[in-house]
């Protein structure tokens, strides 16, 4: 066996990760661009950025989109973790199958039809859309997001732990908050943040739910888009990629860490046995 | 000069023996069945205050269904479970008079041990101080003094078990279970934890109900033992009961090491009881009185440590005697087991031990050795088929 990857390794590597990222790096550029054409490098220049925080609409709509998600991804959260919750501890009731295959579906399920679907129920009820429409909608598709993620927890976690909190006395609502949720804690902030990112970056179920004065940022963007790309929309593009990257490498630290403290710990624990 | 105490001593318990006592724990004719498969088949058991019970048995036999029903996360699918006189029917695990140590320990993974043990303790409403002298009293119970503010996983399998003693005894039960509780631990440290264990328990004066599949340390801790098997109650007896006299071929099988001789019942008296073995070409003599009549086969079991074996083949074969050639030696330090093989048609041994009482690395027996196998007339048991 050869030591080291291959040519063939390399090449499928960089053609890769170009494919992935050279998109963003070339909108991350540009979004430094003195220029006003989007396709001509005219020198490096910031003044994208400061015209940004000066366009209220942009802003407005940034604002909108944070609040959507972060409201959406809450109330996803709850309800995700309790559906998870019932799949993975109820044993067999009536109707399971059923319902976990409703959870799950509208992971498959194309966004166009949820959209439309939403749309078709808040008209049918006479619900006027708006900012309140846009988070029901987001909820409901997040919502599954959450339970997939919390449910792989919940299997793999130790139901001896939860029994022995009863058997000292704890009655089992109790025993939820100060025993289970401690331990699926990780889960339920992963899917958290997953609810809170499928709602940030969502378009098309967005568009289909909204009203006048709720308009998000991937919808602003979007349409100033069909005008002509702007250099301030590279800029927000930019900012946002930012966010997501130290997002990502925050959390991914702070698990290594986390991981590497527990082994040391451990391996303490043997060594004075 | 004072005796240095080990542990209080151990002063004879048998309140099973009084038809006037009344039990602590009552199982009453308790069925359990998953779907189509019985785990506990129409049991009835009774435990008495202060008793160290253990339930024995291999994997699959129904112990830890029993311990889970006592502790109320299996409901029994007919009969009941009385705890001190009280019908146990509806009422949740969290209101039990029972705690239980888990075989996992089940320790809390995100709380200090001083926590884990406090638990149980904060659920009663405890007063503050009242909860920090009582995990104090249990941390200096399990000598654990010095991890109070360790998490779970900073501790090693040893102490960890420790912790889930303590947190399990922290509330005063009235029954502590014990599921498995010494299989992680090794082996030298689990016959330590035994003797703390029983320790422990002289001292506390609780019921103790341990689940084990391990018949030396049911036969170390447990004032009684309950040998069961798919779901029945075999045996139920002190350990020495069980060793010396197991009333059926399943129970001596299962404890400790047995020959199992086939033989036919050729006369009976109040004397005793007199055997013919063919397998083994003799004749068997007892002292047991038995209730088989003459003509029947029955099984001789008997131990291997009350088998003599001495170098030289008799002649004839005699009564309780017989001659043998030395097959294999299994040498296991403070004993020697051997088996000798008898008979000549068919294949069958016997095996002996001789415990090493010299240090002598030549030993008097060696393979292909003529010996002659004997013993004495309360040698074994006699089990009807």
């Amino acid at each position: 066996m050869r030591n080291g990857p291959s040519w063939f390794n390399v090449t499928s590597l960089v053609v890769g990760f170009s494919f992935l990222y050279l998109p963003i790096v070339l909108l991350v550029i540009f979004s430094f661009n003195e220029s006003r054409l989007v396709t001509v490098w005219g020198g490096f220049s910031t003044k994208w950025y400061g015209e940004l925080f000066h366009n209220k609409q942009l802003l407005d709509a940034g604002k909108v989109t944070l609040q959507v998600a972060f409201l959406s991804a809450s109330i996803a959260t709850v309800l995700g973790t309790m559906a998870a919750l019932v799949l993975s501890r109820s044993g067999r009731f009536p109707g399971r199958t059923i319902f976990s295959g409703m959870i799950f579906a509208p992971l498959v399920m194309p966004e166009v039809i949820l959209g439309l679907s939403m749309l078709l129920l808040f008209v049918a009820i006479d619900q006027s859309r708006g900012f309140w429409t846009i988070i029901i909608a987001h909820t409901t598709f997040c919502m599954c997001y959450v339970a997939v993620v919390v449910q792989s927890r919940l299997v793999g976690f130790d139901r001896s732990i939860e029994e022995a909190a009863e058997d000292l006395g704890c009655p089992p609502f109790k025993t939820f908050f100060l025993i289970t949720l401690p331990g699926i804690l990780p889960a339920v902030i992963a899917g958290w943040m997953l609810a809170f990112t499928l709602s940030l970056d969502d378009l098309v179920i967005a568009s289909f739910t909204t009203g006048p004065g709720a308009t998000t940022l991937p919808m602003k963007i979007y349409s100033q888009v069909r005008l002509g790309v702007t250099p301030e929309i590279n800029a927000v593009c930019t900012i946002l990629v930012a966010l997501v990257t130290m997002g990502v490498i925050a959390a991914s630290v702070t698990t290594k860490r986390r991981e590497t403290q527990r082994q040391r710990d451990e391996r303490a624990a043997i060594a004075q046995g | 000069m004072a005796k240095k105490a080990i542990g209080p001593v151990r002063r004879t318990f048998t309140p099973w023996e009084d038809s006037t006592a009344t039990p602590f724990i009552e199982f009453q004719n308790v069925t359990k069945r998953f779907g189509d498969f019985t785990a506990v088949d129409n049991l009835s058991l009774k435990i008495y205050e202060r008793e160290f019970f253990a339930l024995l048995g291999g994997s699959g036999c129904g112990k830890t269904t029993m311990m889970r029903m006592l502790a109320g996360f299996e409901t029994p699918t007919e009969g009941s479970i009385l705890i001190d006189g009280q019908d146990m029917h509806g009422v949740p695990p969290y209101k039990r008079p029972a705690n239980m140590m888990f075989q996992s320990y089940a320790l809390f993974p995100h709380m200090s041990v001083e926590a884990n043990i406090a638990f149980g303790l904060k659920q009663d409403r405890m007063s503050k101080a009242d909860i920090a002298a009582r995990v104090t009293e249990m941390l200096r119970l399990t000598k654990l003094e010095a991890f109070g503010k360790r998490k779970p996983h900073q501790l090693s399998g040893g102490q960890r078990q420790r912790v889930a003693l303590a947190r399990a005894l922290a509330k005063k039960p009235k029954v502590l279970l014990l599921d498995e509780p010494l299989g992680a631990l090794d082996r030298k440290l689990r016959e330590e934890t035994q003797f703390e264990l029983m320790n422990i328990q002289e001292e506390l004066k609780t019921t103790f109900l341990i689940v084990t599949h391990d018949q030396e340390e049911a036969m170390t801790v447990a004032d009684r033992i309950a040998v069961m098997d798919a779901g029945k109650i075999m045996q139920c007896a002190t350990p020495s009961e069980i060793y010396e006299t197991p009333n059926s071929k399943f129970v001596a099988d299962f404890i400790g090491d047995i020959n199992l001789i086939e033989a036919r019942v050729v006369s009976k008296s109040e004397d005793g009881t007199i055997m013919d073995a063919p397998r083994i070409g003799c004749r068997i003599d007892s002292s047991q009185t038995t209730t088989v009549s003459v003509g029947d086969t029955v099984w001789y079991a008997m131990r291997p440590e009350k088998v003599r074996i001495e170098l030289g083949e008799t002649e004839t074969p005699e009564i309780n005697q017989v001659g043998a050639e030395v097959w294999d030696i299994a040498y296991l330090g403070d004993v020697s087991i051997f088996h000798s093989r008898v008979g000549e048609a068919e294949e069958t041994s016997l095996r002996s031990t001789i415990a090493n009482v010299t240090r002598l690395v030549e030993r008097p027996l060696t393979w292909e050795d003529r010996v002659t196998l004997s013993w004495g007339r309360d040698a074994g048991v006699i089990l009807s088929k």
